[in-house]
């Protein structure tokens, strides 16, 4: 035989992407195995330990010093960002499993057809499926590499493991079960749509390069220079299939659909830790592979970004749905991150710019996690209350929870001493140093319209009287109490003293990414 | 860009191809038209009439299909493998290992949820 | 002698001292959050707090002066609050650890005294972790080493004053004063931001070891306008004329948070704030500084008038206060000498002044809460402690020889009359009119007959509210002489502030200003015993003259806030809403209308067809392309 050579793969490096895909078959394993009474007290402490252990490996990992060279062979690059953003993508899991843990949110019998028999004997059983713990431990598995990926193929292949859970986990909404199957669809079928299109991207950049990895396409690019067709519409097509991950405009029209239709608890993992995962993948793509090609796609990300400010802002303010206005609200940010990748230039402007969008991941993350918890606990007979109009005086009769929810909507704001401040500052000025005023402008003035929609709610709550039969705030569980308070409580701490996060996502952001 | 080409011509003959065949059936072909041809296509199963509120419809024979791609794809993972496997040494056989048990984790899935029972 | 350096501090003692915000701060946070669930203990842990940092004060302030003189200014950094704008830290020199005792010493007693006095309350909770809440802010203010920090701070004590103030909010005389002071508090608080803002562009740095030791030379007129805005600022904080009219309603509060807040701390912030910038904004004999002597002159006079008239006890020593602040600022226009007696002063006031408010509130507690002091009388007898704790504060205020006061005050007046004689021999005046008034209420509370209400039974107060009473008292008596003789404070005070380029001056108990002070109180006092001590008061009180009134209406400040800014501002407003409605109105809800109208437009795209989307998506996607070669081929 010649020339095959086993690879090396660096199973250090990559523990935390182990482990974590480990506790999803082990979840697989105990669904098989175990009774069913006892699924859901095994798959919780999996779930979590799992979690926590990959996170500790994360540190482990840092402790070693950061490598400097991509793993297995240079298809995934564990580098400052991906451990960061790893570690931010674990800690909003951790907290997105809490939320999970309660039943009342997931179907019991996803197989029976809404309002048949079968469904009435499922929920009087009692009960949720338990899938939802190893399915979403491989999505946020397929998160984990999606942002860590050096490899188009590997990205592919994340972006894959990532969603394919996450378009079944839409489908699992314990109430209105209709909505949430055709969340589920929808997602589904635009979501293939725009992997097809990821794909032939890579496939067009292949023909240009002659390689997936990242490096070599920048290096192919180095050599040739951006003028080819194939290798514009290629970064186009590779472009649309991320673009549409974070919900950028015009490809936003599923997030609305998805975010209202899925269980709360996974619109809270898929605004938060899917939007965290896919920055990561499209500053690897347009910095990494595509850095040398930035003035071709730059101006068509100005375009890009304007849109996504202004349609989410635009948008959001005629939504009467809770869950779609912050689904409204995510676009938004989105376009507000997108200025961030924007503003690249000499290595010290990257890593400006890297800095404030991790700052900005870490804080409207928590934020948003947070925020669906409070939603899952404004409750009336049919699930949750999710029409604007149910939030009226909400401020009189529980005072606490619209008083933090009044909060968190005040970070996605920016207002000062809230970390959503912080995040806007750090990006924005990294992009003014970019060169990308006007951008800054019109996001500046989108966060003005935006600002108008949180208000609103706050106004509705607090000075609103309170309708008669108003929704009941359900007592919350231990997990989403917890939840509630941790978000609440790193939204403050960011806001006063963002300095420890700051300087991390700084040590994260300073060595770039490496190719 | 002459890399290309060939592709190229693939793609227009395809599509020809395609093309030809759609707007010519019409003319050639004969049309007899009975209830079933006018049916739906789903795996054989009568679409209609459903019981009231959809209904359960079996999915048994989509399971075993899929089924059979996975494990299908198992097997194309293993032939490299086995054209290789004194070159990758330990190294390939412990990959190997790990990756059949997974796909064993999901068979087992299946198996204990009773997808693998036609009743 | 300049101030010394400010020097970076790490560790220690000294690098902890963050921990006397934090604690108080956080069982502010526990007590608020906590909610009913904390009824129980709330008060044990409020007081516990507050001792704790207490504590921290201490030992930090024994750290400090086992450090040489000249390197007694250091700063802790903490954290970039703003990144490369705003750094977080705390600066603890002499200056600010004197205010740290102050405030957690006479807080921590005022603290106790309220387990007490607010025994009955449903709301003591809530008490507590406002009072905490207040604690943390006025040390946030005095303690950050930049002024962004204070301004916090700042903001922080004016909210814990509105919601104590407001405390017993379903009084609706409450609700108003608390409205009131927040309002008037607005307008010196804008100049304090502009003030801030000003200082950023100016010197390009907002801590104060930035401001200080810039190598920068400014214009002088720059200086003064800032001098003149910081002024502002510590006009309304400290209820200096004009913007003193909301300290005498500032009383509808609870009588510990009328000792604390508006008696012994926050309302000295002001006078902190001068003094903190005086060697660049307030130098002896500038423009601001004269500003400010004059405005410590008018107000001192102010406040002792408005005293004279009161028969609410405790309206009566508001204006006391308002008069004491008068002579701390009038202090602070005059260099270091000034800048040393007048903080020597607001710490000993603070101690007499929360002792006379105490006794206040234990007389009120024991009268049913009556505060009319035509009501009172006779009242030695009936509470002893109260009577001679009280007694001591009103002789420490008035200047009696070898007391707190005595010191403190001569020394401002001295200093005063050294450099500006007008100013000097009107804080004389003043001085005369505290023995009139001071003496008047003692008089009418303790002396002469029973005046009481039928269901009136005074009884003394318990410990837990008496043993802060004789604590403050002794302070009262003895503090000054200890601060004052030998130049101690002034000495202490140095490396903070500056030392007299002639050194310390001697203590001169026998001179003209300092005797024909002493006649003027001795006059002021027999005179109130002609009018209140030897005659019985009528329990309805007399039309009295002119100027009775004139007092009584706190000297026409509302009347004229009323005309001159109220009406007018009034007429601005509906003048200002006639344009709004036609034109801003117009213009806003026309934007908000179109981008409504947008938006609802808009938002039939999202039809929920995924036909559409997926439309939208192929669409976007040649865009994208088509722009990318657009671009490519440029």
């Amino acid at each position: 035989m010649n020339g095959i050579q086993p690879p090396t793969i660096e199973y250090g490096q990559l523990s935390p992407l182990l482990l974590v895909f480990g506790a999803a078959i082990v979840g697989v394993l105990i669904e098989a195995l175990a009774p069913r009474y006892l699924r859901k007290s095994l798959q919780m402490p999996v779930t979590l330990l799992g979690l926590v252990g990959a996170f500790a490996l994360v540190l482990t990992v840092v402790m070693q010093g950061v490598p400097t060279k991509a793993a297995a062979e240079g298809a995934i690059a564990v580098d400052g960002p991906a451990l960061f953003i790893w570690g931010v993508i674990l800690v909003l899991a951790v907290i997105s499993v809490l939320l999970i843990n309660d039943d009342n949110e997931f179907v019991a019998s996803a197989a029976a057809v809404p309002g048949t028999p079968e469904e009435e004997d499922a929920i009087a059983a009692g009960g949720a499926h338990t899938e939802i713990y190893p399915l979403a431990l491989f999505a946020i598995g397929g998160m984990m590499l999606f942002a860590s990926a050096n490899d188009l193929l590997i990205m592919f292949v994340a972006l894959e493991v990532m969603s394919l859970p996450l378009y079944l986990l839409c489908g699992l909404a314990r109430r209105r079960r209709l909505l949430s199957q055709e969340a589920s669809v929808k997602y589904f079928l635009l979501g293939a749509f725009s992997s097809a299109f990821f794909l032939y991207g890579m496939a067009l950049v292949y023909g240009f390069a002659g390689t997936v990895s990242l490096a070599g396409i920048s290096d192919a690019l180095g050599a040739v220079g951006g003028q080819n067709t194939l290798l514009l519409i290629g970064a186009g097509m590779l472009g649309v299939g991320l673009l549409f991950k974070i919900g950028a405009a015009p490809f936003q029209a599923w997030k609305p659909d998805v975010y209202q239709g899925a269980p709360t608890p996974i619109t809270a993992l898929m605004a938060s830790g899917t939007l965290v995962a896919a920055f990561g993948a499209v500053l690897r793509v347009f910095w990494v592979a595509l850095g040398n090609l930035d003035w071709d796609w730059r101006p068509v990300m100005w375009g890009v970004a304007i849109l996504t400010m202004v349609a989410g802002a635009v948008l959001a303010i005629t939504q009467t749905d809770i869950k779609r206005m912050l689904a409204y609200s995510s676009i938004a940010h989105a376009g507000f991150l997108l200025t961030g990748v924007i503003a690249t230039g000499a290595e010290a402007q990257n890593a400006l710019s890297l800095k404030g969008i991790l700052f900005y991941l870490v804080a409207y993350g928590i934020t948003t996690v947070g925020a669906f918890a409070v939603v899952t606990m404004v409750r009336d007979a049919g699930g949750e209350a999710g029409h604007l109009s149910r939030w009226a005086g909400l401020g009189k009769r529980s005072p606490a929870l619209a008083g933090v929810f009044a909060f968190f909507l005040l970070a996605f704001a920016g207002i000062p001493l809230t970390s959503g401040f912080f995040g806007k500052y750090a990006v924005f000025a990294a992009a003014v140093a970019g060169g990308a005023v006007p951008l800054v402008i019109v996001g500046v003035v989108s966060s003005a319209v935006a600002a108008f929609f949180y208000v609103r709610v706050i106004v509705l709550m607090f000075f609103s009287e309170p309708a008669p039969d108003g929704p009941t705030i359900a007592v919350p569980s231990v997990g989403t109490a917890g939840v509630v308070a941790i978000a609440a409580a790193a939204t403050v701490v960011l806001g006063i003293y963002p300095e420890p996060v700051l300087r991390l996502a700084e040590d994260a952001a300073s060595t770039l990414f490496i190719r | 860009m002459e890399l290309y080409v060939p592709i190229l011509v693939l793609a227009v003959l395809a599509a020809g191809f395609a093309i030809f065949s759609l707007t010519i059936a019409p003319f050639t072909g004969p049309k007899r038209w009975n209830r079933a041809k006018l049916d739906a296509y789903e795996c054989g199963i009568e679409p209609t009439p459903q019981p009231v509120g959809g209904g359960r419809f079996p999915l048994k024979y989509m399971i075993t299909a899929m089924l059979f791609i996975v494990f299908d794809i198992e097997i194309i993972f293993l032939y490299p493998w086995a054209v290789a496997f004194d070159a990758l040494g330990v190294f390939g056989l412990i990959e190997m290992l790990l990756f059949i048990v997974t796909v064993l984790v999901a068979y087992a899935y299946v198996w204990r949820r009773k997808g693998l029972d036609w009743d | 002698m300049e101030p010394a350096k400010i020097v970076e501090h790490a560790g220690g003692v000294i690098g902890a001292s963050w921990l006397m915000i934090a604690l108080p701060l956080l069982g502010a946070a526990i007590l608020l959050l906590g909610g009913r669930r904390t009824d129980r203990w709330g008060h044990l842990l409020g007081v516990a707090m507050s001792l704790a940092s207490f504590v921290v004060a201490v030992v930090t302030f024994f750290e400090l002066i086992g450090l040489p003189g000249g390197e007694r200014r250091r700063a802790v950094g903490l954290f970039e609050f703003i990144p490369g704008l705003v750094d977080m830290g705390l600066l603890i020199d002499p200056l600010s650890i004197s205010f740290a005792l102050l405030i957690t010493g006479v807080g921590s007693l005022i603290h106790i005294y309220s387990i007490g006095y607010m025994s009955h309350d449903p709301g003591r909770r809530r008490f507590f972790s406002y009072l905490n809440l207040f604690v943390a802010a006025m040390l946030l203010l005095v303690l950050s080493h930049n002024y962004v920090g204070l301004y916090i701070g700042w903001e922080g004590v004016g909210l814990a004053s509105y919601l104590l103030i407001g405390f017993w909010q379903y009084k609706p005389s409450a609700a108003t004063a608390a409205q009131k002071a927040f309002i008037v508090n607005r307008v010196g608080d804008f100049g304090l931001a502009i003030g801030i803002f000003t200082i950023w562009t100016t010197f390009g740095s907002v801590t104060f070891q930035g401001v200080f030791e810039s190598t920068l030379k400014p214009e002088q007129g720059v200086l003064t306008a800032i001098g003149l805005l910081l002024l502002l600022g510590a006009c309304g904080k400290s209820a200096q004329v004009p913007l003193q009219s909301w300290l005498l309603d500032a009383m509808e509060g609870p009588t510990p948070v009328s000792a604390l807040i508006h008696a012994a701390t926050m309302v000295t912030a002001g006078v902190y704030l001068v003094v903190r910038s005086g060697a660049v904004f307030f130098p002896e004999g500038s423009t601001a500084a004269l500003f400010a002597a004059i405005v410590g002159t008018v107000t001192l006079l102010a406040g002792a008038i408005i005293g004279m008239a009161k028969d609410d006890i405790k309206k009566g020593l508001a204006g006391s206060t308002m008069s004491q602040i008068g002579y701390m600022m009038l202090g602070a226009a005059f260099g270091p000498v000034g800048y040393a007696f007048a903080i020597g002063h607001l710490i000993t006031h603070g101690f007499f002044k929360a002792n006379l408010f105490l006794g206040a509130g234990s007389v009120m507690h024991a009268m049913n809460d009556e505060v009319n002091m035509r009501r009172y009388g006779a009242l030695r007898k009936a509470l002893p402690v109260t009577f001679y704790t009280f007694l001591i504060g009103y002789l420490a205020i008035i200047g009696f020889p070898l007391l707190s006061g005595y010191f403190t005050k001569d020394g401002i007046i001295e200093t005063v009359i050294h450099h500006n004689e007008v100013l000097g021999w009107l804080a004389v005046l003043g001085a005369g009119l505290t023995g009139f008034y001071m003496s008047r209420m003692v008089f009418m509370t303790f002396f002469g007959e029973k005046r009481w209400a039928d269901d009136a039974h005074p009884h003394e107060s318990p410990a837990v509210m008496t043993i802060p009473l004789v604590l403050l008292s002794i302070g009262s008596i003895f503090l000054g002489g200890y601060l004052v003789l030998g130049g101690r404070f002034m000495t202490f005070l140095g490396p903070a502030v500056g030392m007299p380029e002639g050194g310390v001056p001697a203590f001169h108990p026998f001179t003209v200003p300092g005797l024909a002070t002493l006649a003027l109180v001795a006059v002021g006092a027999a005179i109130a015993w002609l009018r209140y001590g030897r005659v019985p008061v009528p329990v309805t009180a007399p039309r009295g003259s002119f100027l009775t009134t004139f007092a009584r209406r706190d000297l026409y400040g509302d009347a004229l806030n009323e005309s001159l800014f109220m009406r007018p501002g009034q007429w601005l407003t509906r003048i200002a809403v006639f344009f709004d409605n036609r034109g801003v109105d117009g213009l806003v809800n026309g934007l908000a209308a179109g981008i409504g109208g947008t938006s609802g437009r808009l938002r039939r795209v999202q039809t929920g067809f995924a036909r559409s989307y997926a439309l939208s998506i192929l669409f976007g996607a040649a865009v994208v392309a088509g722009a990318l070669l657009l671009v490519g081929n440029l």
